[in-house]
């Protein structure tokens, strides 16, 4: 099972850009991050520039509207995520809970929809998704 | 926290602990059996304390503690205490002493050795390949007895006397609890990444259309694989293996159709790859390779699907870069099965002639009488050729080795469509 830890700094909203945490988080946040490798259940994590220098894009009548960053009504932005491979919901909870998280912020655990998960009938539509390599191409098998 | 969850998470604690824990008390008191017992113990005794107290800050170091405070008092306890049982109680409360019982020094002892010492001990080749994997998914997978079986299709009992015997078999042959060196490395190695891959293709090769449950083998044999990664980052076989299973994984959601039919590489939706995974097995393949010498068998296999896994659709394949890893991996583990995939890959790069040559080689060879792929294979290059006698009659060979229903009704019709073929239509070579 797959689960992304999405990390919530509260004030990364009006964050300026550019902005970094102090080396002492950061050597925290590093050696964190080697757990989770040394642990063999660490397949990415990226950290993410704030919602100032970000756009946001909506849909509102069906046509798409860019809005820049910062937005002035959000409460709560992603500072970054991990996604880790375990076993179970309370494993990817025990995961987040080792995070050397600071008093204003927090991880939302939420697991990764896989293929399987889905009714047979979208699954059926993605099947008929075009593929990337051309279509009609003759005789493809080695 | 209600009941159900707080048991819920303490199992995941130990789940994550459980490795560590066992191999630094299987050091200390130089029995894998009574260190998993005193494991257990720890565990019941979290499952008391945890859901009242709380999980500690650092339950790993608790578990540890708690372990180690049972392993004295079971070594007390018996009273045929023999003199090396009496020095270990000895070592145990000097260091307990020494560190004042403080839980925080349990951590600052280094586990990695203990953990390599433990992979080696569970995939000691003295036991079976099957008591081999079951033992490592129980002690270095976290898996239960019942997960284990439920993966292999076997009644939980088995595998309980699997484990059971496979510890017994290590005691009696009084098996040392250390990482071999020198000369026996290599040897040892070969025999933990031959128990990772093992457990890899039980879940890859089970995928087509069978139990849901074996991708999770996949994922287990990544996770053992990614974790002696670390432990041994110098052997760059380790690195090679690893590269392998990420690249093969990635093609997992790709390798079956909506019916559950098996879909062939060049037929694949690339889209569905996890490119997440593929990123991982072309990285841990640059860290085999950066650290020299020539590649191994695993880095070899993994290097041919990094060229599968790079192209980003079936008409970019690196065709002569393949070939020539075949020839490599040809030199290196030489067989049957291997020379036959050279000869598709040198077809695909240098013409059907060049690849016939080789398969036509193997006409002869024993190993593949049987062998479906080789007159299917044959077929292909003929036809190529625009020689459709003989790659019908190759495909009616073909049909009647496979044992698979389905691919038996593939490879007729398609003897059949040979002989529809309009001879307007130019082959390619």
């Amino acid at each position: 099972m797959r689960f992304m830890m999405l990390m919530i700094p509260k004030g990364y909203e009006s964050a300026e850009p550019g902005a970094t945490p102090s080396a002492d988080a950061v050597a925290a946040m590093m050696k964190y991050n080697d757990e989770l490798q040394k642990a063999g259940v660490l397949l990415a994590c990226e950290g993410l520039h704030p919602p100032s220098v970000g756009a946001r894009v909506s849909f509102v009548g069906g046509k798409p509207k860019v809005t820049d960053g910062p937005f002035a009504e959000a409460k709560e932005v992603l500072g970054g995520y991990w996604m880790i491979q375990v076993k179970s919901k309370a494993e990817a909870i025990e995961w987040a809970s080792r995070c050397p998280g600071s008093e204003s912020e927090f991880i939302e655990v939420r697991q990764v929809q896989e293929m399987s998960d889905f009714p047979s009938d979208v699954q059926e539509i993605v099947e008929q998704y075009p593929a990337l390599q051309e279509l009609g191409h003759e005789d493809k098998r080695a | 926290m209600g009941q159900a969850d707080a048991e819920r998470a303490i199992q995941a604690v130990f789940r994550i602990e459980s490795p560590k824990l066992v191999a630094a008390l299987a050091r200390l008191v130089r029995d894998l059996g009574l260190a998993e017992d005193l494991a257990q113990d720890a565990l019941v005794a979290a499952l008391e304390h945890w859901p009242g107290e709380g999980i500690p800050t650092r339950p790993g170091a608790w578990l540890m503690a708690t372990a180690k405070r049972r392993a004295l008092d079971a070594l007390r306890r018996n009273k045929l205490l023999a003199h090396k049982h009496e020095l270990l109680a000895h070592e145990l409360e000097a260091e307990q002493s020494r560190t004042g019982g403080a839980l925080e020094a349990a951590l600052d002892e280094p586990v990695g050795d203990d953990l390599l010492r433990l992979v080696f001990t569970a995939c000691h080749p003295s036991l079976s390949a099957d008591a081999r994997v079951a033992l490592s998914l129980r002690l270095l997978g976290g898996l239960s007895t019942a997960e284990i079986a439920r993966a292999f299709l076997l009644p939980e009992a088995t595998v309980a006397q699997r484990i059971v015997r496979a510890k017994k078999a290590l005691a009696d042959a009084q098996v040392p609890f250390e990482v071999p060196r020198g000369p026996e490395l290599a040897a040892r190695l070969s025999s933990v990444l031959e128990v990772i891959y093992l457990v890899f293709n039980e879940g890859y090769s089970a995928t087509a259309g069978e139990d849901w449950m074996r991708p999770d083998l996949c994922e287990d044999a990544l996770r053992l694989g990614r974790i002696l990664a670390e432990l041994a980052p110098q052997e760059p076989e380790v690195h090679g293996l690893v590269a392998l299973m990420e690249l093969q994984a990635s093609r997992m959601n790709a390798r079956t159709g909506p019916r559950g039919e098996p879909i062939l590489l060049l037929d694949q939706n690339r889209a569905r790859w996890n490119h997440v995974l593929v990123g991982r097995g072309l990285t841990a393949l640059a860290r085999a390779e950066q650290l020299g010498g020539t590649l191994g068998t695993y880095a070899l296999q993994a290097a041919i699907a990094a060229c599968h896994g790079r192209a980003r659709s079936a008409d970019e394949t690196d065709w002569p870069r393949i070939a020539g890893l075949y020839a490599a991996l040809a030199q290196h583990a030489p067989s049957p099965v291997v020379e036959l995939n050279r000869a598709v890959a040198v077809s695909m790069a240098y013409g059907a002639a060049a690849g016939l040559t080789i398969a036509d080689a193997l006409a002869d060879d024993p190993s593949l009488a049987d062998y479906h792929l080789l007159p299917t294979v044959r077929a292909d290059l003929l036809a190529k050729l625009g020689r459709l006698d003989e790659a019908r009659r190759e495909l009616e060979r073909a049909a009647q080795l496979t044992k698979n229903a389905r691919e038996r009704t593939l490879l007729l019709e398609r003897a059949r469509s040979l002989t529809h073929l309009p001879s307007a239509v130019a082959p390619r070579t």
